[in-house]
Formats: structure tokens, sequence, C-alpha cells
């Protein structure tokens, strides 16, 4: 079965841990992810500027060494990204801002490639949201 | 044949982004021409409320982005009777032609579309 899996909670939350392991259940069950898509405060899973305490968790690292490992395609919404400092080169240039902060593990792309995946997914799973 | 989406918001227009991050997904789908529907449901029915002041908080109006729903091609649009008589709010006085469901009503939408997201 494909999924395309959409997160909207921050690295912190329960439900960004929530949903890798999901998304880990799928490929080992043999499933397909169409899509991984990061949105609202979601989109802080793409920062590569996040700092944990060495004794915590660090979900946002988690999720991009799954993506890496697994060469899965992981959007950003750019609209969610840009309102929260989540900036590739090409956007801080844009906008006059001194700090690219993007993960190389996610590319940061427009809405239309949530319901892409939608369509090309058999099942559309989110996690978080309130 | 398209999947279908029904996404549901439950945010207040003045509680964050949240609502105008689900609205953003209905605008995005209907410029693809996709099948969706758009839901108000808790307190997102405040998105529709009559009267409303957003400079007073310095904030964006979101009845522009609202009322463009139709020329996006979005016309399906839904609210919770319950959400309104809970927080108040008169279907007579909303901001867009929604159609007002109850909780029956509801149960029977979410099993039409394919798909489903809640913000």
């Amino acid at each position: 079965m494909k999924f395309a899996i959409a997160l909207f909670s921050p690295p912190h939350a329960p439900s960004s841990r929530r949903a890798l392991r999901f998304a880990e259940a799928v490929l080992a069950g043999g499933h397909e992810i169409v899509r991984l898509f990061l949105y609202q405060d979601a989109v802080q899973h793409a920062s590569a500027a996040l700092v944990l305490p060495q004794d915590e968790t660090d979900g946002a690292r988690q999720w991009q060494t799954f993506i890496s490992d697994n060469q899965l395609d992981a959007v950003v919404c750019i609209a969610a990204a840009l309102r929260r400092g989540v900036l590739n080169d090409e956007e801080a240039a844009r906008h006059d801002k001194p700090a690219t902060v993007q993960s190389r593990a996610w590319t940061l792309s427009g809405l239309g490639q949530l319901h892409e995946a939608n369509q090309l997914a058999d099942r559309l799973i989110c996690f978080g949201g309130p | 044949m398209s999947q279908s989406l029904l996404i549901v918001t439950r945010q207040a227009p003045w509680s964050g982004p949240g609502a105008r991050e689900a609205l953003d997904i209905a605008l995005a789908g209907g410029a693809f021409d996709l099948p969706l529907g758009l839901l108000f449901l808790d307190d997102g029915v405040f998105q529709l409320a009559p009267g409303q002041q957003p400079a007073s908080l310095t904030l964006k109006d979101l009845q522009a982005n609202l009322q463009a729903l139709p020329m996006f091609g979005v016309e399906a649009l839904y609210v919770s009777a319950r959400s309104l008589n809970e927080r108040g709010l008169s279907d007579g006085a909303l901001q867009l032609p929604v159609e007002v469901l109850d909780d029956v009503g509801l149960s029977a939408l979410f099993e039409r579309y394919d798909q489903v997201i809640t913000l």
C-alpha cells in the first residue's frame, strides 16, 4: 500500500515520535511512503539549527537520518517554513536574511506537493494538529 | 478519478496561523481543480462570524481569503450546527454560504470523503 504522511506538530511533540514509528513500520511492512510533508509547526523538523541537551532524544535528527537512509521524498511547505524561520540558501538570499537553517534531508516546496501526494497515495495519514 | 479531500478547520482566526493554514490547503487544492470540501468545526466556526475587527489585534483579515474560496472552485462548505450553538452564533449571519450540518450530517460528511485533514 502507498502512504502519504503529513506532520503538523514540532519535533518535541509526542505525535512527531509516533509519526516516525509509524513511518518505520510502513517500510518494515513492505509498504511504500510516497511522500512526507511538513506543515505548520512541523517545519521545525527541517531546521538544521536545533540544539538539544546531550541526554535528550533529537527527534528532528532521527527524522533526517530516517529520510536519508531510505531515500524518501520529504517536503516542507515553503510558506509555513518562511514564517517560522526555516530557510534554504535561495530563500535566505531572496529575503535578505543572515542564516540558512534548512537540513538537506528536506526540500522546500508548495502545498501542491501535499495534494499531489494525496492523489498518489492510497492513504493519507496525518499526525499532530489541534 | 481524483481522491476527494475534506479539510476540517478547527481554529479561531485570532488564535494563530492555524485558520489561515487550513484555508491555504483548500485554496491550493482548488487551484488544482481537486474535489474538496471545507468543514468549519469547533472554534473554526468563529472564522465565519460577522462584524470582526482583526485590525484591533493587529491581525490581517482572513475574510478576503475566505471569500476567495468559491472563486477557487471550493464550493462544498460546511459548518457544524453544534459548534455554532455552543458559541452563540446564528447560522443566519455567517460570512459565507455554508451548509449547516447536525451531528448525523457530520458523520455522513466524513463518510463521503476519501481523505481528511484536520487543522
